[in-house]
């Protein structure tokens, strides 16, 4: 008879100490990143697929067409063209099309490269319906870039590297209600109290 | 003044028409508190868990519940093939109904009560007593095993958690000498330690016996932790399995408006109804009623994210090893104390 008293007891108080520890959290924070209007800040050493690097005095790509990329390639995603413009001293590149469904991020083209011309990005809201999407033409896509930013030098370099707000907001979102992007440091999860 | 226009409104309102209009006014309070009680449910698991919950329809995920129901409302209704397809079509209706019925003797405020019954606590349990047997008939309707275990489950729950519920009843309706509702409130006027909760004199165990027929109405209106009718991650959705569209909605409604139900009668029996918890503070009309029935409602989404389900031997053992024995000590106590004091 005093066993089960105890029993009922303690366990009706553990139960109460259940719903004020659970109430606590209720009045915290909340500790989840509400994507996509807020996103974690994207660690120096993400690696995107790659991209070209202009070149900040002349606003034209570093790349001269040497194709060491190319050839470092493992699994042939990489093809570099090019032409010399009379008068210049080097190629520039005119087509650089990558095959981003082969690719697995190896890294070998970024070695290879002898003038940093290639880095990797911090784009991840890589998202299609269609293969071919991913067959990218990298030159295009800095052309695109510059056209839209009107400036040379890019604004993502991997120093003050941040996420960008994504450029395709998720179906159903209304683009204009989007708002700016609250960046949350990436210190692994957020810090959550031990109780 | 109020009372002049009470007198002039009976005068010349007819009573079938006051019926009417009480009728279509509980009906969109159910709806809408079933609605939104959908809201409350999914903000609050989101705060227990520290997520937000819904955001994106409408401000803070308001217009989510209107959204949902125009879901469910054009959704197809399948009734599947070997189906007892009246039974199954009536046992949503079945437990929408009991709720309805029993909020119509709840007195929201002195003169805000649909029909003010000499045996309203009487005809909620009457009533109450029919979603079991509407639950077990949509689960055997189904022809489905997960269906079936529900609904054997569902018997053997209500059964047990009905009989300390009506053990704290009693005591409740010998305490107060009366089955009316309005009067029970009326009893409970001056100050929240008139309250039956704090009615300590007659009782030692009022708060004790508060417990039980909270807990009890947690079990019969199948709620987490007691959840065992619908327990979705061992029976899929229990009896609900193999309804779809708005069939699925009256039962997920039903949910809501029992929860309603079992609130108001808590705050009915223990908290005073809609007297104001002290003195000097005004009676405004149901405010009061509403406040302490929305924090027991707001209780029961708080004990849903706390506790994990029990498991069912966990259960019946609660029910008839603890709940009964306990609840019969308060009943003979009270007695006790009553023909003692």
């Amino acid at each position: 008879m005093k066993n089960i008293l105890t029993e009922v007891y303690f366990g009706l108080k553990s139960l109460f100490i259940g719903m004020r520890i659970t109430l606590g959290q209720f009045f915290k924070p909340t500790i989840t990143v509400h994507y996509p209007y807020e996103t974690l800040k994207i660690p120096p050493r993400f690696r995107g697929h790659i991209e070209l690097v202009r070149d900040p005095s002349t606003g034209k790509p570093k790349c001269f067409v040497c194709k060491l990329c190319e050839k470092a390639c493992p699994s042939d995603c990489i093809t570099v063209e090019g032409v010399k413009p009379e008068g210049a001293k080097r190629k520039t590149v005119t087509n650089y099309r990558l095959d981003f469904t082969k690719c697995s991020l190896c890294g070998s083209c970024v070695e290879a490269c002898r003038d940093g011309a290639i880095r990797f990005s911090r784009e991840y809201n890589l998202a299609s319906t269609s293969k071919e999407e991913f067959i990218m033409d990298l030159f295009q896509r800095l052309e695109a870039e510059r056209n839209r930013t009107g400036q040379n030098e890019t604004l993502d370099t991997p120093e003050s590297s941040q996420a960008k707000p994504n450029a395709q907001a998720p179906r159903g979102l209304d683009q204009t209600t989007v708002s700016e992007p609250k960046v949350i440091p990436a210190a692994g999860a957020p810090k959550v109290e031990a109780t | 003044m109020i009372q002049a226009s009470r007198d002039l409104i009976a005068r010349w309102w007819p009573e079938p028409l006051r019926l009417l209009l009480f009728l279509a006014g509980i009906m969109a309070f159910v709806g809408l508190n079933a609605a939104y009680l959908v809201w409350v449910e999914r903000k609050g698991a989101g705060r227990f868990q520290r997520r937000p919950g819904p955001t994106e329809v409408g401000p803070a995920g308001l217009l989510q519940p209107i959204a949902d129901a125009i879901k469910l409302l054009s959704k197809q209704l399948i009734v599947p093939a070997g189906v007892d397809r009246s039974l199954f079509r009536l046992a949503p209706l079945l437990v929408m109904a009991p709720a309805l019925a029993g909020l119509a003797v709840i007195p929201f405020s002195e003169s805000l009560a649909a029909r003010n019954l000499n045996v309203g606590l009487l005809m909620i349990f009457a009533f109450g007593s029919i979603n079991v047997m509407a639950i077990m008939l949509g689960g055997w309707a189904s022809r489905n095993k997960y269906s079936i275990i529900s609904a054997a489950r569902v018997v053997s729950q209500n059964v047990a958690y009905e009989i300390p519920m009506l053990l704290v009843v009693i005591t409740m309706i010998m305490v107060m000498g009366t089955m009316n509702l309005s009067e029970i409130v009326g009893a409970q006027s001056g100050g929240f330690w008139h309250w039956n909760l704090l009615r300590l004199w007659v009782n030692p165990l009022m708060p004790l016996t508060f417990l039980i027929f909270y807990t009890c109405m947690l079990a019969e209106t199948n709620r987490a932790p007691f959840d065992m009718a619908e327990a979705e991650s061992e029976l899929v959705a229990g009896a609900y399995t193999e309804y779809s569209g708005m069939g699925f909605g009256v039962f997920f409604m039903a949910e809501y408006a029992n929860i309603l139900l079992g609130c108001s009668l808590a705050t009915v029996l223990f908290l005073g109804g809609w007297q104001s918890p002290l003195p000097f503070l005004p009676t405004l009309g149901p405010l009061w009623f509403l406040l302490k029935m929305y924090f027991l409602v707001f209780s029961v989404v708080w004990v849903r994210w706390t506790f994990p389900r029990t498991q069912f031997y966990g259960l019946l053992n609660l029910s008839w090893k603890i709940l009964i024995p306990v609840s019969l000590v308060t009943l003979v106590l009270s007695s006790a104390m009553l023909k003692l004091f």
